[in-house]
């Protein structure tokens, strides 16, 4: 399955207290927000562990989990994850045979950390 | 990620203080560990620590629960003392590689803007300008002068900081009386080790920019935790 969500944050290496800083800022706004976090990978993953995406209510990102394969199925997960406040691990990756995995162009496998910020 | 943990985060961020957060997978119930990079007692504390001064978030086990070990690290520092030829290279090289980079140089003449480029500069005297720059675990330091009355003073503050590489240029001959001299001067053996002298990895390095090559190697190795040596 191909996933093609680009990254719409230009800044793709962003340190992960720098993507934190741009969600305050939405938080600031009176928007929601959560923070996804790369928790381990496998095989050629692009993006190391602890790499942070942010994700507001309004759809907007900051940062990258990954080189832009599975941020779409993030942004979902995450804009329930604002609604129901439980935090989520979730694995992506090909050979991943669970119903919501979403490939990695580049083979690897990764586990991703999604919570609700507030 | 309550409120409270963000601005934890923010704030460490603006003081250029590090920190681990560590989540409990299951929950994702928080903690902030190991702030200042100091060593703690628990398993998670060691844990953060360990993940702190390598720079590598990871997942533990902890009390029978996954936790995760976010680091939020310092900016790398290079200082380099004497605004020489090897600097030269040295430093558009370190900043290639992600390091803020100071150079100290008294000499008014060597220490230019026209020679170092968009680099911070301090014409104090090496011991007093690192003490000003409060060197981290984060900090590198490499003395390139060949003069004892400037390349010293800056050694005597490095070793008792806890910079994570201290390299001094000069040939094994001159790097023998610099012990003798921090020998002299009160520092153990164990202390004097710290310093990697001659500096840079074993290439055969000849001209000035292979000589910096080598030697942001030999700091990329240490920081990393390589087994080159």
């Amino acid at each position: 399955m191909t996933d093609t969500t680009t990254d719409n944050n230009p800044t793709g290496g962003t340190a992960p207290a720098d993507v934190l800083a741009e969600v305050a800022r939405w938080r600031e706004a009176g928007k929601d927000a959560a923070v996804a976090t790369v928790i381990q990978t496998w095989g050629s993953a692009p993006r190391q562990a602890g790499s942070m995406l942010g994700i507001s209510s309004e759809g907007e990102l900051a940062g990258s989990v990954s080189g832009g394969c599975v941020e779409g199925a993030v942004l979902e997960e995450a804009l329930e994850i604002m609604k129901t406040g439980t935090p989520k691990l979730l694995t992506f990756g090909v050979s991943d045979d669970e119903a919501w995995t979403v490939g990695l162009a580049c083979g690897g496998t990764i586990r991703v950390f999604v919570e609700k910020v507030g | 990620m309550k409120s409270e943990t963000l601005d934890e985060i923010l704030k460490a961020r603006a003081e250029a203080r590090a920190l681990v957060v560590a989540t409990r997978l299951s929950d994702g119930a928080q903690r902030i560990v190991a702030p200042d990079a100091q060593a703690g007692e628990s398993t998670l504390e060691r844990a953060a620590h360990a993940a702190l001064l390598s720079d590598k978030p990871r997942t533990v086990e902890a009390d029978g629960e996954d936790w995760f070990l976010n680091v939020f690290n310092t900016p790398l520092r290079l200082i380099v003392v004497g605004a020489v030829h090897i600097a030269q290279a040295l430093v558009p090289a370190a900043q290639l590689a992600g390091y803020a980079v100071t150079v100290i140089d008294p000499r008014t003449a060597f220490a230019t803007a026209d020679r170092f480029p968009g680099v911070a500069i301090s014409h104090d005297w090496p011991d007093e300008a690192m003490e000003a720059l409060k060197p981290d675990h984060r900090t590198a330091l490499v003395t390139l002068t060949h003069d004892p009355k400037l390349d010293d003073p800056a050694l005597h503050v490095a070793l008792r900081s806890p910079l994570f590489y201290i390299g001094a240029l000069g040939s094994t001959r001159t790097h023998a009386k610099r012990v003798a001299r921090l020998t002299e001067a009160g520092f153990t053996e164990a202390e004097i080790a710290r310093i990697h002298a001659p500096v840079g990895l074993s290439i055969a390095a000849s001209t000035p920019a292979e000589i910096a090559i080598a030697t942001l190697a030999q700091i990329t190795s240490v920081l990393r935790g390589g087994t080159v040596r």
